[in-house]
């Protein structure tokens, strides 16, 4: 009980201590940074919730484009200033009661949480069929779900202005807002691995049979992961949408599953902590790497820059990791106050002891 | 519930057949199992036994035949209703959630009267929190009792096979089960471990109030703690009755000598 409490006030502490940082970055770093650091912290709340899937429940889904996609548009469309959707809605009038309403800048969390809800009711379609058949079914149907979105994106013009998307969406996926979510979304996502419907999420994984036998409904542990995953993969599209300010359906191509899919295994599938780092890492990754898609002249010999290299570069990375090291960076592990706590205590002893030894050899 | 179990009948399959394809894996199987009882099914490998245990926990829905449980049809149900209804199984080949901990193995099994929902759980709401803390404290205090407190935070899959066994008994025990239906509890112990086994099922058939039904090979097993035993070969029963009928029964040595020329 008094552990508890002490994990309670550290988390709150860590949490205080983060926005602190949160606020002097916002204040003080450039542009740049600040929007690297916003689409890590996107990449977070999207991976977190796909590791639910994937990592704990063992679930191989590849559905986070189509869930982040419809969380994409469902804010676009509540955020998108009245003025805007005429101007974007140029050819075909654009669809009742989208028309005639919009959110202004402090509706912009329930624009988020809508956008969830709507990820999760696209999880609950694609999950009651593909979780009530036995065998593996969800990576086809989630592929399959995400290439529909993609193809009604293009085609439902009155709803999402087809191919050529919308553009002029407000700005308001801040550094607070981005990272709020994130914390929010790690911290909810570790307190379901961890509790009861956690540990019932991982049985499924090691044996579902198993697991039956011992009385966990298997069909309603699944969905629950799923559609917590489609939730919060809604909000991350949102989010997404506000940052970048445009979307179109091409944003939401199974590229950003396979970005996903190589986050949650690099950081190790079932590890939150891993998720975490990754994702934030990711982003500046994504970054850095854009200089082997530039023209590189060595002298005599000229490369020209190839476009998608950096995804091949992650591609072999994935592969050697997969041969080197399959477990990913952290395996299934998490950072948790009881571990932190016992190294800090670990150190203290080691120091005291070699200060002991010190004073017996002078 | 007493008043609905005639005679104190526990479970009762009732001509159970099931067929894979053109085999009869188990036909017209009959058996009646009373509250408290100790009893064996025995027989050569492929006879069917497993498949008799998977009839019962609802892992196969038989071709004909009811199974009834504490006089309720329960017939077709799915294994987590079997298991919320009160019978708990292991299995052949121990199947452990082997990325879990000792303890965390045996909480899977109250989840299933888990009351706090879903959201709270998420939010860990001290009202979740609270009957989490009452389950880890049930989840020791059962680890404790078979024996293995001290190992409650390693890996489940780490564990020495014995031990990996033991756990499997104990995470079935976890689900507060009536009966409990071990597949070939022995199988892989050495003579040494057989006998603590042995003592193992007698204390927690009482210490729980149990009804046993297992499946074993080993004869010395059988025949030292069973108070019944049921022979099939092929699907069909072909004897019961105490160790001793069953040790001098021209039938059962036919059925496994039969065996042992293969
Ligand atoms: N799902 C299934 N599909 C097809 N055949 C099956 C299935 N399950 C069991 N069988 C067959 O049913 C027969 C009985 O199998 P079962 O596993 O019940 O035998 P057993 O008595 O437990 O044997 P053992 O002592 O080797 O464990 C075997 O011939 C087996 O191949
Ligand atoms: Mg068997």
């Amino acid at each position: 009980m008094k552990r508890r409490h002490l994990h309670l006030i550290l988390t709150v502490a860590l949490i205080g201590v983060l926005l602190l940082v949160l606020w002097w970055a916002d204040r003080h770093l450039g542009e740049f940074p600040l929007r690297v650091a916003r689409t890590g912290a996107i990449y977070v709340v999207a991976a977190v919730a796909y590791n639910l899937v994937n990592g704990i429940t063992g679930q191989f889904s590849l559905g986070p484009n189509g869930f982040m996609a419809l969380g994409g548009y469902t804010t676009a469309l509540l955020i998108l200033p009245l003025q805007q959707k005429q101007f974007v809605w140029f050819l075909e009038p654009q669809m009742w009661p989208f028309n005639s309403f919009s959110f202004p800048w402090y509706l912009f969390g329930l624009a988020l949480l809508l956008a969830g809800v709507v990820g999760a009711l696209g999880a609950l379609v694609v999950g009651i069929p593909s979780f009530r058949l036995r065998g593996d079914y969800l990576a086809i149907a989630t592929f399959g779900f995400g290439e529909i979105i993609f193809v009604l994106a293009n085609n439902l013009i009155p709803l999402t202005n087809g191919p050529l998307g919308m553009k002029g969406i407000p700005e308001y996926a801040s550094v607070f807002w981005c990272f709020g979510t994130a914390i929010v979304a790690t911290l909810v996502v570790s307190n379901i691995a961890n509790s009861s419907f956690g540990r019932a999420m991982k049985a499924v994984r090691d044996d579902e049979v198993a697991a039956e036998a011992m009385g966990v409904n298997v069909f309603r542990t699944k969905m629950l992961a799923f559609v917590t995953s489609g939730f919060f993969g809604g909000v991350a599209g949102g989010l997404l949408a506000s940052l970048i300010t445009t979307i179109s359906p091409t944003l939401f191509t199974f590229a950003m599953t396979f970005n996903l899919l190589i986050i949650i295994v690099l950081g190790g599938l079932g590890s939150i902590t891993g998720s975490v780092v990754t994702g934030l890492g990711f982003a500046i990754m994504s970054e850095v790497l854009r200089v082997v898609e530039a023209p590189i002249d060595l002298g005599p010999i000229h490369i020209p820059g190839v476009a998608g290299m950096r995804m091949v570069v992650f591609s072999v990375l994935l592969i050697l990791l997969m041969i080197f090291y399959r477990r990913g960076l952290f395996g299934q592990f998490e950072l948790s106050w009881d571990w932190v706590l016992s190294v800090l205590r670990a150190t203290r002893g080691v120091r005291k002891w070699k200060q002991e030894r010190k004073t017996e050899s002078s | 519930m007493e008043a609905r179990t005639q005679n104190g009948v526990v479970l009762t399959l009732d001509h159970v057949t099931i067929k894979f394809g053109g085999l009869v894996a188990v036909n017209d199987f009959c058996l009646d199992i009373r509250k408290g009882e100790l009893v064996g099914l025995i027989g050569p490998n492929g006879a069917g036994k497993t498949t008799v245990f998977n009839i019962v926990t609802g892992q196969y829905a038989p071709t004909s035949g009811r199974v009834l449980f504490e006089g309720q049809d329960i017939t077709g149900w799915r294994p987590d209703l079997v298991a919320a209804a009160g019978i708990a199984r292991t299995f052949q080949n121990v199947r452990l959630f082997t990325g879990l901990t000792v303890l965390d193995n045996v909480l899977v099994s109250q989840h299933l009267r888990l009351k706090s929902s879903f959201l709270s759980a998420a939010f860990r709401l001290p009202s979740y929190a609270k009957e989490d803390a009452e389950a880890r404290a049930r989840g020791m205090d059962l680890l404790q009792r078979v024996g293995l407190a001290d190992l409650a935070r390693e890996q489940a899959g780490s564990l020495p096979y014995g031990q990996q066994r033991r756990l499997e008994i104990a995470r079935a025990l976890a689900t507060n089960p009536r009966l409990l239906l071990l597949d070939e509890p022995a199988a892989g112990m050495n003579p040494e471990e057989t006998t603590q086994l042995m003592k193992f099922i007698c204390r927690i058939r009482d210490e729980f109030g149990l009804t046993v039904f297992l499946i074993e090979h080993d004869m010395r097993l059988v025949m030292g703690i069973c108070e019944r035993i049921r022979v099939i070969d092929y699907g069909v029963s072909i004897a019961e009755g105490t160790p001793q009928e069953i040790q001098s029964d021209p039938g059962v040595i036919a059925a496994y000598l039969g065996e042992e020329e293969d």
